[in-house]
């Protein structure tokens, strides 16, 4: 065990000129579109008024369609080339990410975790990021065994799930109010 | 049907509430509508969250780092080198991680459509750089000092200089987006966005005056170290426990 406890750097706001430094060309591409299961999650982002919000920042990250990581701490080993990060910035309140639905992820004490992404939202106004999953809708029975959807309280559930549309899934983002998403404390 | 899955034996990383700001912070105005009103739900560290986007040399140009040199002159202003080391709170480095800035010119303007600030746009000037990390942690930019400028969030509201730095660490819990200030700005006592963050830990977000850095007759240099969270004392499944050090 280390003894070294160094306190961590404080969040601040992205600001609202974080399009210029925070976007990509191929920042919505988590997988180029013509992949074989590709889909389009889209969304808009609103604020407790109601309003789309213009100067927010959606960040994805996610399993392979095997469930699996191309990351060192995945205790099954790496898969290379699965970037698995996706990031848009909100054009007219709106974000849309191409992707494909992940597989299945190991959770706690030999339970699986229904399929999901992380997603991060940055935006001026916002001290900090906020952090939210997204789940699929077809996966009903699965979202029952969920340990993480199992901690959120039923009457909120639906919120971090996506609804279905023709090229893939539609996911907005609440930042309070009405139907306010279901934030993640991580 | 599939056998069970290994137990996973996965990092865990330290909470650290005591470092940031409170999402609802009433001074800085535009948090109003803009923080969650129910309470946070805890998530557990699992391997989602442990894993995080490895994003290397790939995503920079070859002078991403050095914001003097990406266009034919040379931008108006205060040369200087920003250099550090990103660590986890256990004090190890964070090689090969992407760090991301971005910043106003020397006249405290963006190069953003909607910056309406008055000052003038440099032509040689993006504000815009990336770097990896080496494997000490190390990084460094070469940039000129941004200008302050003013906002609309109170009276007479003035933004103190800044850098904007976006870290990704190694795990999705790391992901941080912070500011870097300057020394003894007199700017603070006035800026809701600095003085959100406990007192305590305001300093952390100040860069040190470097001399040993500097480069003579040419640029100032200041520090800036960057913490991101350290690992939890616990883990959260012990089991053939095989630390790497």
């Amino acid at each position: 065990m280390t003894s070294t406890d160094l306190p961590t750097t404080p969040s601040q706001t992205v600001g609202p000129f974080l399009h210029i430094g925070l976007v990509w060309d191929d920042g919505p591409h988590v997988v180029p579109e013509g992949t074989p299961g590709g889909v389009w999650l889209r969304g808009r982002v609103f604020d407790g008024a109601g309003e789309p919000i213009a100067d927010a920042l959606v960040e994805t990250w996610q399993a392979d369609p095997d469930g699996r990581f191309d990351h060192p701490d995945d205790p099954r080993g790496p898969v290379p080339g699965w970037r698995g990060f996706g990031r848009c910035d909100t054009v007219a309140g709106s974000y849309a990410i191409h992707t494909v639905v992940p597989g299945p992820v190991p959770g706690p004490g030999g339970t699986t975790q229904a399929p999901h992404l992380d997603v991060s939202v940055f935006a001026r106004g916002m001290l900090h990021r906020v952090v939210t999953r997204v789940y699929f809708p077809e996966h009903a029975d699965a979202h029952a065994d969920d340990p993480v959807l199992r901690s959120v309280p039923e009457d909120r559930r639906h919120t971090l799930v996506a609804t279905r549309v023709d090229d893939g899934y539609r996911f907005d983002v609440r930042l309070q109010g009405d139907g306010e998403t279901v934030f993640f404390d991580v | 049907m599939t056998t069970t899955p290994p137990r996973l034996a996965l990092p865990s990383y330290r909470r650290d509430h005591d470092s940031h700001p409170p999402l609802d912070s009433p001074e800085y105005r535009s948090t109003s509508l803009r923080h969650p009103k129910q309470p946070l739900v805890l998530l557990p560290h699992l391997l989602t969250e442990v894993t995080g986007p490895v994003l290397g040399p790939g995503r920079i140009g070859e002078l991403d780092h050095d914001l003097t040199r990406q266009h034919d002159g040379e931008p108006i202003g205060q040369r200087i080198v920003v250099h550090g080391r990103v660590l986890d709170g256990d004090g190890r480095p964070v090689p090969d991680s992407l760090v991301e800035i971005w910043q106003a010119n020397a006249a405290g303007r963006y190069r953003h459509t909607g910056d309406r600030w008055p000052a003038p746009l440099d032509p040689n000037f993006d504000g815009v750089g990336r770097t990896v990390t080496d494997s000490r942690g190390r990084y460094e930019f070469v940039t000129v000092k941004p200008g302050a400028y003013p906002w609309r969030n109170h009276d007479n509201a003035w933004r103190p200089a800044h850098i904007h730095f976006s870290l990704f660490g190694r795990a999705f819990t790391q992901r941080l987006v912070t500011q870097m200030y300057f020394p003894d700005d007199p700017l603070f006592f006035q800026d809701p966005i600095y003085n959100s963050v406990p007192e305590a830990a305001r300093p952390r977000m100040v860069s040190r005056f470097d001399l040993a850095r500097t480069r003579p007759e040419w640029a100032l240099a200041f520090e800036f170290d960057i913490v991101l969270r350290g690992s939890a004392a616990t883990p959260f499944e012990e089991e053939d426990e095989d630390d790497e050090h």
